[in-house]
């Protein structure tokens, strides 16, 4: 496409503009389906940002450690502490064990009883950090085995039964995109089909075109102008309405989870405004597609 | 300019022309005539590339007009001034529009040919009735306008199908004045016809030559007009 049609189908030309009557059912459609399908755009990329985020935060605390407490007497801490980390070792799907030293669990538990505890006389557990390899272990038989041998060690690992959720997450996330590739098709064939349908409606117009001299590029244009301003007006207006819905959604907390977390933060919410960029480039596609058959058949 | 050579045309059923061979020279005024449903629309669309010929050739402006494809067509519908039979308004534009449009569908910016557009209402008659829609005109000021539309691009060749169809005898002196005088300004000009008085009273203002169609056949009209 050259400068000139381009900055036409931008700008237009109040005269080319008139020689196609304007046409009630097929632009109040066109204006119509961008409206609700940016609409629902919006709100399956909403979907797909908090499925996302919400996937990553978990895999992340998934990717942490799990913890092993030895509740022991404080004479057998040591020597069971020695035997679980041995175990550890030989566990396969371990990446590392390592028991925090005394000042770690001194800051760990800080913020509960103050920076002075005196850690020797009170029988706080030994924690051992577990770091998970790839893949992971078996959680069971590791139990099992740490029950016979090291009857005080218990193993913490609750944030494993996220594993199912993380991809739950991602599948939704998948499934938002899936439903953003739908709305641009169904977008692109109910454009299509009004397309046709003014195109037919026009036909007289556009025979009376040819007879006075106009190009078929030239009668493609006035079509697809109007069209793709139209999807670009709907759409505008169907992110709008989209986003405030999105906005109105109470704000996220990290306790709320999925539900809270279903908006835009900070600048993704400068994504939807891609939406009626799309949705005109769509609507130029499916115009000049439909356009170009035609006239080529009236030909 | 425009040439039918040995040029026949059915549209499916029996041959309506046959062997039809014509020459339209330069600055030269030709009538057409012949019984309604004899073929002369059809003639005159095989002039313009409207039709393409079953057999034989159509030649314009040394092209041949068969071997076009449809955007050299649009540039020949430029250099070739039609007046349809039936006009072939934009019944949503205006007068004035319907006159401009092709400019405006050549790209020309109509509000700087403003003077152009204002003397050829004038020309034709019909500055009153610029803003009129097509609807609303009577027959007589239809075939105006639609002299007006063929004309816009100085075309140099100007064909008319019928263009006194509707209108009273007055007002078909004043439309053959006005192709008089476009043949006058050198436009070569073919006018179809079944009205032999207008043609016996352009005799008296040019040198027109008559064609007539008869049993398929394009012959010369003699004296006998
Ligand atoms: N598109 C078409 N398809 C089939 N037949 C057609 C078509 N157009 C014209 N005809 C037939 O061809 C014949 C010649 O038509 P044409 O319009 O050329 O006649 P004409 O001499 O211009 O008649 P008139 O003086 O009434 O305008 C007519 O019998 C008409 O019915
Ligand atoms: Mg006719």
């Amino acid at each position: 496409m050259s400068l000139s049609r381009l900055r036409n189908l931008i700008i237009g030309d109040a005269q080319a503009d008139r020689v196609v009557p304007p046409s009630g059912f097929t632009a109040q459609l066109t204006l119509f389906v961008s409206g609700a399908m940016a609409f629902l755009a919006v709100f399956a990329l909403a979907l797909s940002l908090a499925s996302g985020r919400l996937a990553d935060r978990w895999a992340d605390e998934l990717a942490r450690a799990a913890t092993l407490r030895i509740n022991a007497p404080a004479e057998q801490r040591a020597a069971q502490t020695e035997a679980a980390l041995a175990i550890l070792d030989q566990t396969p799907g371990v990446a590392s064990a390592r028991a925090l030293s005394r000042e770690e669990q001194a800051a760990l538990l800080a913020p509960w009883f103050g920076a002075e505890l005196p850690l020797d006389n009170l029988p706080v557990p030994q924690l051992i950090e577990v770091i998970e390899g790839e893949p992971g272990y078996d959680a069971t038989g590791l139990r099992l085995r740490l029950q016979a041998e090291v009857p005080g060690a218990i193993l913490d690992d609750h944030t494993r039964w996220r594993a199912p959720l993380v991809d739950a997450a991602q599948a939704l996330r998948r499934l938002a995109w899936v439903s953003i590739l739908l709305i641009g098709g169904a977008t692109a064939a109910m454009i299509t089909l009004a397309a046709n349908a003014a195109l037919a409606a026009n036909a007289q117009v556009i025979e009376v075109l040819r007879l006075v001299g106009a190009l078929d590029s030239y009668i493609a244009q006035a079509f697809i102008r109007r069209f793709t301003l139209r999807a670009l007006v709907g759409a505008s207006v169907g992110i709008v309405l989209g986003m405030v819905g999105v906005w109105l959604m109470p704000e996220a907390s990290r306790e709320g989870g999925f539900l809270t977390g279903l908006g835009f933060q900070g600048w993704t919410w400068l994504l939807p405004l891609l939406i009626p960029l799309l949705g005109a480039i769509v609507a130029f596609a499916a115009t000049t597609r439909a356009a170009n058959k035609r006239l080529g058949d009236l030909a | 300019m425009i040439e039918l050579d040995n040029v026949g045309y059915n549209y499916g059923g029996g041959e309506l022309l046959s062997n039809v061979s014509v020459k339209l020279a330069p600055g030269s005024f030709h009538f057409l005539t012949g019984p309604s449903g004899a073929g002369k629309t059809t003639l005159l669309k095989l002039c313009y590339g409207a039709l393409t010929p079953t057999s034989g050739r159509a030649r314009a402006f040394n092209m041949d007009i068969n071997g076009l494809d449809r955007d050299q067509m649009a540039f020949l519908r430029r250099r070739v001034g039609v007046v349809h039979q039936d006009c072939r308004f934009l019944d949503h534009l205006s007068v004035l529009e319907n006159i401009a449009l092709p400019l405006t569908v050549s790209g020309r910016d109509i509000t700087q040919e403003e003077a152009n557009l204002r003397e050829l209402l004038t020309w034709v008659g019909l500055s009153e009735r610029a803003h009129a829609t097509p609807p609303e005109l009577s027959g007589g000021e239809r075939q105006r306008a639609a002299l007006a539309r063929s004309v816009i691009l100085s075309p140099d060749v100007i064909i008319a199908d019928e263009p006194t169809g509707n209108v009273d005898w007055e007002m078909s002196q004043r439309l053959l004045q006005l192709l008089v005088e476009l043949n006058h300004m050198g436009k070569t000009v073919l006018v179809a016809t079944h009205d032999l008085s207008l043609i016996r009273a352009a005799k008296k203002q040019v040198q027109a030559r008559v064609l007539r169609i008869s049993n398929r056949q394009l012959q010369q009209a003699g004296a006998d007009l």
